[in-house]
């Protein structure tokens, strides 16, 4: 795997306030790279860096090989972005916006094809101001893959979309990634994050407080699990209790709830299998990516936001 | 680098800013403001002075030009002063507050594209604008077309300088499209004013006209009427709105801000 992008170091105030705070991270080809956190953690500072938006006060950032600040327009090129609250005119057209953009571009795709793709056919005479959320939404992902860029960076992609709409959004960034482009998510969505996302870093106050994959995270968290079972014969408890992985065994009525760390699932299942035991009913409740936010930065869901928007 | 010399530096990928402006030019006449105020507006005052008889006599209050005469001018300083100064600074502040010029930052043509398309359709639609006036003007009413055609377009091209460059101020220091729109109205009537619209300079009392002989439209009206009587632009009006087209230019230049 080559890195497509690489941030080393990058630091950026505004006045006292730190935005950005020796954040290092690198995103490699053809991967969806997640930027996790809280409103305010500094995601949209750090990929407005990578974007060339914004000059890091110290740091170093290099996508495809360019400086953001000084190959502005090569690296505009090859990088296409969709921002956080930016809007169109009111009165242009779905076609002229998308006709427009792919002007920019040295090698654009055919924007036609792409507005079909996207689902905005029917919409192509329909003017901004009338479209929809997940109208708008699907545009505005149009224009950053018009000129056929190698990475895309989304902020906030499906904020203020209904779960319906939020969902073909991620089916779309899903189909665009097997084309082989690259794809920077920016997002406070732990759902989001590991529906798309390859790998996370997860940003909280202005610092990387961990990088991996969602399922990694989750399990690396040291969050407990939960199964949930009926045991078709009384059950010896322990059986159970003698494994290293459970930290604990409960009864409820005729159910047993075992709560445990790692690969708690499979020690369970194998030794109710061993033992002739049919778990009736078995649920399992795993760590999410919520919970190994939560425990990296001992605040996550209590900000409400998060939660919030689950 | 500031903002306007990026606008003028830059090295345009001409397919694209000529896109940008077609695509500008369709969502001004969407917009129907800068067409209602600064084109149909102007053309029907012409057309309803023009059909008062009193307005086609020579008046000794104009010193023997006619009222009609007196007011050609008067409409292209309106006409300038609603594209340049109203419709253009909105539509601009109002890209900024939407964030369209920031998205146009993440493209390879930039955002000072988006602001020379503008300059272009203003631009071209003011020309237009006057040149219809005059010919309407000649055509159905007899105002005789300007006798000193070189110094006319002089004074037009000085007009439109100083007016551009406070609109793009304008849209420099206003927050928001509808300040923009707050701020350009808030000068229009002063300038105006000034300019004749309620009393023509001619009629005004000696001090008003020294005072108008000093902004920016009493200096156009007066160098565009001047050559339109076959002399040349007083060099006093010209250089009146070269030293606003200076200082408004620099000062936009200064202050203009794509986010």
């Amino acid at each position: 795997m080559t890195a497509v992008i690489d941030v080393g170091n990058v630091h950026k105030r505004y006045g006292g306030t730190v935005a950005v705070d020796d954040v290092s991270f690198t995103v490699d080809e053809a991967e969806i790279f997640g930027i996790l956190g809280p409103n305010g953690a500094g995601k949209t500072t750090t990929v407005e860096c990578i974007e060339g938006l914004r000059t890091p006060d110290r740091g170093r950032i290099r996508v495809l090989g360019l400086d953001p600040r000084t190959d502005a327009a090569e690296l505009h090129q090859q990088l296409g972005v969709q921002l956080q609250e930016s809007e169109l005119p009111e009165r242009i057209e779905v076609g002229e916006a998308l006709e427009l953009y792919s002007s920019f571009y040295r090698t654009p795709a055919d924007w036609v094809e792409l507005m079909r793709t996207l689902g905005l056919d029917s919409k192509r005479h329909t003017q901004y101001r009338k479209l929809s959320g997940g109208q708008k939404q699907r545009l505005s992902v149009a224009l950053a893959l018009v000129g056929r860029p190698r990475i895309a960076v989304l902020d906030e992609l499906t904020t203020g979309l209904d779960p319906q709409a939020r969902r073909e959004v991620w089916a779309l960034i899903e189909g665009i990634r097997d084309r082989g482009v690259t794809i920077v998510l920016v997002t406070h969505l732990m759902e989001e994050a590991e529906r798309l996302c390859d790998r996370v870093a997860v940003l909280d106050l202005g610092r990387v407080v961990a990088i991996d994959s969602p399922s990694a995270l989750a399990a690396g968290a040291g969050v407990e699990q939960r199964i949930r079972f009926r045991p078709s014969i009384p059950l010896d408890d322990r059986l159970l209790t003698s494994l290293p992985e459970v930290t604990g065994v409960t009864h409820r009525g005729g159910v047993v709830l075992v709560t445990g760390t790692g690969d708690v699932v499979n020690a369970v299942t194998s030794v109710l299998a061993r033992n002739g035991i049919v778990a009736g009913q078995l649920r399992v409740e795993q760590a999410s990516l919520e919970d190994a936010f939560v425990a990296l930065t001992g605040h996550g869901a209590a900000s409400g936001e998060i939660r919030g928007e689950l | 680098m500031s903002a306007i010399a990026e606008t003028l530096s830059a090295a345009a990928p001409r397919s694209a800013l000529r896109r940008l402006t077609i695509t500008e030019a369709k969502l001004f006449v969407r917009e129907r403001y800068g067409i209602i105020w600064g084109v149909g507006f102007p053309l029907v005052l012409l057309i309803i002075f023009g059909n008062i008889p009193a307005f086609q006599q020579p008046s000794k209050d104009l010193g023997g030009l006619t009222y009609l005469d007196a007011y050609v001018p008067i409409l292209i300083a309106f006409v300038v002063a609603i594209l340049a100064v109203n419709a253009m600074p909105a539509i601009l502040a109002g890209y900024r507050e939407r964030g369209v010029l920031r998205r146009m930052a993440t493209t390879p043509v930039g955002p000072s594209r988006v602001l020379a398309a503008q300059l272009i359709v203003n631009l071209v639609l003011a020309v237009g604008t006057v040149i219809l006036i005059l010919g309407v003007a000649w055509l159905a009413f007899g105002v005789g077309l300007p006798r000193q055609a070189a110094g006319f377009a002089v004074a037009a091209i000085f007009t439109l300088a100083a007016l551009l460059a406070l609109g793009l101020l304008v849209a420099a220091v206003a927050p928001s499209g509808r300040g923009a729109n707050a701020i350009g109205a808030l000068l229009f009537f002063p300038m105006m004013f000034f300019a004749g619209l309620w009393l023509p300079r001619a009629a005004m009392p000696a001090v008003l006209r020294h005072v108008s002989d000093f902004t920016p439209l009493g200096a156009a009206v007066q160098a565009l009427q001047d050559s339109a009587g076959g002399g040349w632009p007083h060099p006093l009006h010209l250089a009146v709105m070269a030293g606003y087209a200076l200082v408004f230019g620099v000062a936009a230049a200064r202050l203009f801000r794509w986010e």
